[in-house]
């Protein structure tokens, strides 16, 4: 199962010195599958994605995690998108002065070989195809780096980063939180376009309103630093009416954790 | 360790050379048809203008402007300079190559050499050394002189300027810049060499640059050049200092002296990029004084030397003249830049814009010094002064010495400065697609500067970011 999966064995982080977050996540996404990781807030649902992309304020205390059968822990975040996993982020920064064109020009020229650096035709036309992907305007690619962006077009330019780079792994942090349903279609066509069979995502979230336009193959559930239940599609309706209390529960927790509360029913 | 200054660890100057044995390591020995003895006495000033037959005015300005000097002495403001030492550096090496060299192959082959070292690709190489695809041949730039020729266009190295036009020079030289405004316009001015001469005549619009790369031989890559530059009414042109190899000069002091006239509703620019090793004290002055809606443009850009003391001026001396200054220092390990701007509004409706943008690594340390002065009776003048510092790092240094002074109730002045840190999230974001940190780091940085490069041509904004590059490395563990 390793062959082509993204792999998560018995992960633990904490933050750098401080307290213990992550306590054990399993979890396999096989390439070509697409799966919802679900869980009420302070799970620790943002940070095992920070950690699987090398966030040097989280310190690793145990476990692995795999691509292709092979651990990345050991590499440079950067190393790591290179071996192939994209992160689109919660709060995706503003890089003043540098627009997104360039910098996707460099991205991608940086997984390339020195010599053999995209041209410039094929470049804008991978380019544009992601742009009508996402039902944007043409003129979005000179603008600089999420500056002045709405929190709509973050999440946005999160989605046309993964579908101009092409990664064989995203995990999508919170794509749709703050985004209105228009939005939210627009950024689950976006996703959906980059679907495939040398493509694996792991889709976080809180709410069940997306998988309704992104349908995943699986969805796990996570409580207290670790899955504690998996299951099909339904398992997020299910959440979604019943709040996480009853898994929580099941998983020998207490109800309701310290900082944490059910979603609202029908978010 | 006598040379060091006082604050400073005991080590430090030794780890700064290390760590820049790598990106300097390239002095190559110095060919020289005559060489002045060291120090600046009044024989070295007179056998300058012997060597360089020079009319007999001139010899008496440069004998004047050297009691100016030791009259004057040093400023006591700004960095330290008391590492300084004249009686070690020689005022003036006439090198043996021959003038007017525009083809690759004769390129100096000690430049040539300084770009291998870079690791620069040979057609950036030919590019950045100005005979590239836009000056491809001799045949090219011939084309273009005598095309400016014919428009009555003069442009030549400062010294063959004297020679060929006393007169004129005569008229507009130390007009602008005279030896009494300060210390070391009265060093230059007593023992100038080289730099550009230029004069267009009026009306005339050139759209090529002109590029000091033209001139480039011994006579206007001096450590003393002294610039001319004469922009009749309503001639248009951009001057750019180009070639900033990093000094295949290996002498500790520079000082310039530019002087720029822009007479009325003409418009010129001045680009400069400098890339001094980090062993040169770079104290230049640069300044133009602008007519009735004349407009003057400075773009300066300052890498490397150990500390450099520029502020270029503009004074707007005439009704709705405009000036305008792009500014950028970028101060590594052992570095104080020391950088501004000064605009002075003399007259009424002259409006200014400063945008400074400062980048501090390591040790190093950047100031902004500036000064916007709007006279009495220079009414509705507006001005905005911006500076904005980027740290690398926690030991890094920055401040801001923004003079104001107003003396005319109907001005409108702003000012807005800040300070940023080079942020972690963002570095680990550009990392996570792709990015490595030190390419991250530089991509971050050349953002922050990117309205000021865009004002550059496109040649002279890859070799900005090429020189950056070079500064980044090394920035990350």
């Amino acid at each position: 199962m390793s062959e082509h999966s993204l792999e998560i064995r018995d992960l633990h982080a904490r933050v750098a010195d401080g307290e213990a977050i992550l306590n054990g996540v399993n979890l396999v996404v096989p390439r070509g599958e697409v799966h919802a990781l679900m869980g009420p807030n302070g799970s620790g649902k943002s940070t095992l994605a920070k950690v699987m992309a090398g966030d040097p304020q989280y310190e690793i205390t145990g476990g692995d995690v795999l691509i292709d059968g092979e651990s990345i822990l050991a590499l440079e975040p950067d190393e790591r998108a290179r071996a192939g996993l994209y992160l689109a982020f919660q709060y995706p920064v503003e890089v003043p002065g540098v627009s997104i064109a360039n910098f996707l020009r460099l991205a991608l020229n940086a997984r390339r070989e020195e010599g053999d650096e995209i041209g410039v035709m094929e470049f804008y036309a991978r380019l544009q195809r992601a742009v009508k992907a996402l039902d944007w305007d043409e003129s979005i690619i000179e603008r600089n780096l999420h500056e002045g962006f709405s929190g709509g077009e973050k999440k946005r330019s999160e989605i046309l980063q993964l579908l101009v780079l092409e990664p064989s792994y995203a995990i999508l942090d919170e794509t749709d939180s703050g985004l209105d349903v228009d939005a939210l279609k627009v950024v689950a066509k976006g996703v959906n376009a980059a679907r495939g069979p040398e493509f694996g995502a792991l889709v976080i979230t809180h709410y069940q309103r997306l998988l309704n336009y992104i349908v995943p193959d699986k969805v796990h559930v996570m409580a207290a630093g670790r899955i504690v239940k998996e299951g099909s599609k339904e398992l997020a309706m299910e959440l979604d009416t019943r709040g996480y209390d009853w898994v929580r529960v099941e998983a020998g927790l207490n109800p309701v954790g310290d900082d944490e509360h059910a979603p609202r029913v029908g978010a | 360790m006598a040379d060091m200054p006082q604050d400073a660890h005991p080590d430090a100057a030794k780890l700064a050379g290390l760590a820049h044995t790598e990106q300097y390591a390239y002095y190559m020995p110095e060919n020289y048809a005559f060489r002045s003895e060291k120090g600046l006495t009044r024989r070295v000033v007179e056998q300058i203008s012997y060597q360089k037959n020079e009319p007999e005015w001139m010899l008496k300005f440069r004998l004047r402007a050297l009691e100016i000097a030791e009259k004057k002495g040093r400023p006591k403001w700004g960095p330290d300079l008391s590492h300084l030492n004249f009686d070690d550096i020689y005022f003036y090496i006439r090198p043996q190559e021959e003038k007017g060299t525009n083809s690759w192959d004769d390129v100096p082959a000690e430049v040539r050499e300084t770009y291998r070292k870079l690791g620069i690709p040979e057609a950036e190489q030919r590019m950045l050394a100005g005979v590239g695809a836009q000056y491809e041949s001799e045949m090219v730039y011939h084309n273009l002189k005598e095309e400016w020729e014919k428009q009555g266009v003069i442009f030549l190295d400062s010294d063959t300027g004297l020679q060929q036009y006393p007169e004129l020079f005569k008229e507009h030289f130390a007009t602008v810049v005279p030896p009494e405004d300060n210390y070391f316009a009265a060093v230059n001015s007593a023992v100038w060499s080289g730099g550009s001469f230029v004069y267009v005549p009026a009306g005339v619009e050139i759209d090529v640059p002109l590029q000091a790369y033209f001139l480039i031989n011994a006579q206007s890559m001096g450590q003393f050049e002294r610039t001319l530059i004469i922009a009749e009414p309503g001639s248009r042109f951009h001057y750019i200092e180009g070639c900033t190899a990093p000094t295949y000069n290996s002498d500790s002091f520079h000082s310039g002296v530019i002087e720029i006239i822009v007479k009325e509703r003409a418009n010129v620019r001045y680009s400069t990029i400098q890339n001094w090793s980090h062993n040169v004290y770079n104290l230049v002055t640069q300044r133009a004084i602008v007519q009735r809606h004349g407009s003057m443009g400075w773009l300066d850009g300052n890498l490397g030397s150990k500390v450099t003391m520029k502020y270029p001026s503009t004074y707007l001396m005439g009704e709705h003249a405009h000036g305008e200054v792009l500014s950028i220092a970028f101060a590594t390990d052992g570095q104080h830049q020391d950088a501004g701007a000064k605009v002075i509004h003399a007259a009424p409706y002259t409006t200014s814009s400063v945008v400074s943008k400062s980048i501090s690594k390591g040790t190093g340390r950047s100031s902004y010094r500036g000064l916007v002065q709007i006279h009495e009776g220079a009414t509705n003048a507006r001005s905005n002064v911006e500076c904005d510092a980027l740290l690398l790092d926690d030991q890094a240094k920055t401040d801001t010495y923004p003079y104001i002074e107003i003396n005319e109730k109907t001005a409108h002045v702003g000012h807005e400065a800040t300070v940023s840190k080079l942020n972690d999230e963002q570095i680990f974001y550009l990392q996570s697609r792709g990015l490595p940190a030190d390419a991250a780091m530089a991509l971050i940085v050349r953002g922050f500067l990117d309205p000021v490069a865009k004002e550059l041509p496109l040649e002279y904004a890859v070799e900005l970011n090429r020189l950056i590059e070079l500064e980044m490395e090394g920035s990350v563990g």
